[in-house]
């Protein structure tokens, strides 16, 4: 469902040029206001629509399947770590919201730092194991799955 | 065209695309190589960028080893049979072995994800699928790539391959341009990771006009990993496995959590149940080795993808459609009714958007569900990509050439939609290939593979020419017209993507021939794909964001032109559901039961196609399946 900026909430800020993955909401050089260039290759993934710190954006169904009279409408919040979502029917009878989390942890802080944790050993750069294996996948409890550990043979053929 | 170049040299690992796969190779690659140069070039940005951009509601690929729910071979077994047995067994047994840590680091990172409360393990939607609130997916997987990166290129579309000169069929990094600056950036890396991305948009979509971009997989994945790897000379592999999606009619939305989760199931337009009468026929031409509903039922073993697909495409041509979702039981349970929503608006929200613009409330109503056009790509239940080498420990002589996850060209490695033979990786599969063949590529620079990388002024120069050719073929000719897109000169983009989902639709059995080709049409299509390479010579940009355009549809021709070869190639029907050759409809394991390997030189244009041998798992046993699956 291709997005459109309304006018009067717009101020040109470029949040959702900068974030959509597929480059087509651009500043309009005259009125200096975001719109979408290229409605047909609009995947209404509603990335800008949640960047946008003004919700100057929304989605208008694709003209060649989706009726008008609905909506759709979101806010995302970082610091609350959450999204609430507003789905209104065309016909008016159904007006749901819905709220999900969308992390556990205050953003950005808990991704590690690989340059600092300490440097993986020769043996550990000889065998299969990638960071933080085998704890990673099977707890305290047994090594990586190989071949031989799993009673396997790989073998040339019509097996099924 | 005044555009500076800008040189990024000494870097050692550049990752190129950085969906979910090229996200698990940066931040893998800081931890092997905590001194090496690590640098991201990616078309879009980051934070929300590839085939996760919008979000998912599950994780399609998880283990549960470590609630001793799986193990690694189960799920080789199940990509096995859903992909009709041509798959590399090596390179999933790796995934398998390897996702769960991928999972785990995620839920570390702040991925919310659900807990049965019983267990205390993660929720399960079926036997390898777990839910999750995953609207941030990309972006909490963007900040631990970002951490482990020394520079991000956000904004730079990747268009060529750089290759080394002292040693022959060695790369040497890549070339692309600013999507908003315009200018030319060099990157000179001893290795590279490829994780550009599968492709939509090469079969003409059913949406026509404004809804062209209302595609299952995202319009941006334009094949770049493809073209990229194709172009510079990289073996692909099972390229003609293309996919057909059965989803909800127009809007695409995911039908996983309804089937597995919901417990809804399909009928006919007249409320029949239809699957079944097609079995028998369908087992004639597939053999009672890959379609017996009886054992199926028995052990659970999945019916593939493609051939549930085979039966809502009979049922539908026989004039008993539409195909529904029964969802209105399901929906009644108020609890259920919101995870059906919630799963839209995590992936879809665009379902969400159509079933609200047409009223349809899936309580009251049962929605339609439609066969896609075709994508290719190599993570979800198909595994078009590269032919790339698996471990040591596990890979077999045909399918190890010493560096994980490594094309056929040096330094060249794949993640992803990049890797060939490995389905049914998804999301968290997807970021594990990357993070091996990171761990693999500091392997090989360490070994001292990258010595003596040269490239030349002569190479870089070219390569500029080249990609802004576009913008002059536009500069000199548009002006030799009034107005308007039609010029006897050159084509736009959009012109030569509709010429080329048409061609791909009507000769290479998409959706508006019913899947159906033969060797005849496959081989008037390559004629005119040559005429077509021919025309994008011409292809002309009227500014930068036009320039992008142009570059990602050659990409995808040069991936289209390959599906092509292979499904000239693979004499059988193989998978019904998915495509069909009418001129040999048998799937045919005396000739076929092998996987197809093409080479494209590089210099001349010219194919070459192979037959690699298929190496299958053996000598257990299969557990009995604790989840009812589809």
């Amino acid at each position: 469902m291709p997005t459109f900026v309304y006018m009067t909430r717009c101020d040109g800020c470029g949040e959702c040029v900068d974030i959509c993955p597929s480059d087509i909401m651009h500043i309009d050089k005259k009125l200096r206001r975001a719109y979408n260039i290229e409605p047909n290759m609009c995947w209404e993934c509603y990335s800008c629509v949640k960047a946008c710190p003004h919700q100057a954006i929304d989605v208008r169904g694709y003209a060649d399947f989706a009726p008008l009279g609905h909506s759709v409408r979101v806010i995302r919040d970082e610091e609350k770590g959450t999204i609430a979502w507003r789905i209104k029917f065309r016909n008016g009878k159904k007006d749901m919201e819905l709220l999900a989390p969308i992390t556990t942890k205050p953003w950005g802080s808990a991704t590690p730092d690989l340059a600092k944790v300490p440097a993986p050993s020769k043996e550990m750069r000889d065998s299969q194991l990638l960071f933080n294996e085998p704890k990673y996948i099977r707890m305290d409890d047994g090594g990586l799955h190989t071949l031989q550990s799993n009673g396997l043979e790989i073998k040339e053929g019509v097996q099924y | 065209m005044n555009y500076s170049t800008i040189i990024e040299d000494n870097i050692d690992i550049l990752v190129v695309g950085a969906g979910l796969g090229g996200t698990g190779a940066a931040f893998e690659a800081r931890y092997w190589g905590q001194n090496k140069k690590i640098v991201i070039a990616e078309k879009a940005n980051i934070m929300r960028s590839g085939a996760v951009a919008q979000g998912l509601y599950a994780i399609n690929c998880y283990m549960g080893t470590r609630f001793g729910e799986n193990n690694p071979e189960d799920h080789v077994r199940y990509a096995r049979i859903d992909l009709m047995g041509m798959v590399r067994e090596d390179l999933l047994f790796d995934m398998a072995r390897h996702v769960d840590s991928a999972v785990h680091n995620f839920e570390e990172w702040g991925l919310p994800i659900m807990r049965d409360q019983k267990k205390g393990s993660f929720l399960r939607e079926g036997r390898w699928q777990i839910m999750i609130h995953g609207e941030s997916y990309k972006p909490i997987v963007a900040e631990a790539a970002k951490k482990s990166a020394d520079k991000v290129f956000n904004r730079i579309c990747v268009t060529h391959l750089l290759m080394d000169e002292s040693k022959e069929n060695r790369v040497a990094g890549a070339v692309g341009f600013n999507v908003r600056t315009g200018n030319y950036h060099v990157f000179k890396s001893k290795t590279v990771i490829c994780g550009a991305g599968g492709a939509s948009n090469i079969f003409k979509p059913r949406s026509v006009g404004e809804g062209a971009g209302r595609v299952w997989y995202a319009p941006w994945s334009s094949g770049s990993a493809y073209g990229l790897m194709i172009e510079a000379g990289a073996k692909m592999t099972q390229m003609e496995n293309r996919i057909v999606l059965a989803r909800f009619k127009d809007g695409y939305g995911p039908v996983g959590a309804y089937f597995l989760h919901l417990k809804t199931y399909t009928q006919n337009g007249y409320g029949e149940e239809y699957e079944s009468k097609w079995f028998p026929a369908l087992q004639q031409m597939v053999g009672k080795e890959y379609l017996d509903p009886e054992v199926s039922h028995r052990t659970h073993r999945p019916i593939p993808t493609c051939l549930r697909n085979h039966a809502i495409i009979n049922e539908v041509n026989a004039g008993r459609g539409p195909i529904h979702m029964v969802t209105m039981e399901a929906f009644q349970d108020p609890h259920l009714e919101e995870i059906g929503w919630h799963n839209f608006l995590g992936m879809t929200v665009g379902q969400a958007v159509l079933w609200a613009a047409t009223d349809v409330d899936p309580k009251y109503e049962n929605p339609e569900l439609t066969t896609s056009e075709p994508y290719v790509m190599g993570s979800h239940a198909t595994g078009c990509g590269a032919w790339c080498s698996g471990p040591e420990d596990i890979s077999p002589k045909e399918y190890f050439w010493g560096y994980n996850r490594m094309t056929t060209i040096e330094g060249l490695f794949g993640a992803g939609d990049a890797v060939g033979g490995t389905p049914h990786a998804f999301s968290s599969g997807s970021f594990t290939e990357g993070r091996l063949a990171a761990k693999a590529a500091c392997k090989y620079i360490d070994d001292g593979k990258a010595e003596g990388i040269r490239v030349s002024e002569a190479q870089i120069n070219r390569r500029k020419e080249q990609i802004y050719k576009p913008l002059e073929t536009y500069h000199v000719f548009s002006n030799e017209v009034v107005a308007g897109s039609v010029n006897p000169n050159f084509i736009n983009p959009r012109q030569g993507l509709d010429r080329l989902q048409k061609m791909m639709d009507e000769y290479c059995g998409g959706f508006g021939v019913n899947y159906m080709t033969n060797d005849k049409l496959l081989n008037i299509g390559l004629k005119k794909m040559s005429i077509l390479g021919e025309d994008l010579e011409k292809v002309a940009a009227s500014d930068i964001h036009e320039l992008l355009r142009a570059w990602e549809l050659k990409h995808r021709f040069l991936t289209s032109e390959s599906v092509f070869h292979h499904t000239l190639f693979r004499k059988e029907t193989r998978w019904p559901g998915y495509y069909y050759r009418g001129d040999v409809m048998k799937l045919d394991d005396k000739n076929w039961h092998v996987l197809t390997v093409s080479r494209r030189d590089p210099k001349t244009g010219e194919y070459t196609m192979e037959k690699a041998p298929l190496y299958h798992l053996v000598g257990d046993v299969e557990k009995a399946a604790p989840v009812d699956h589809h």
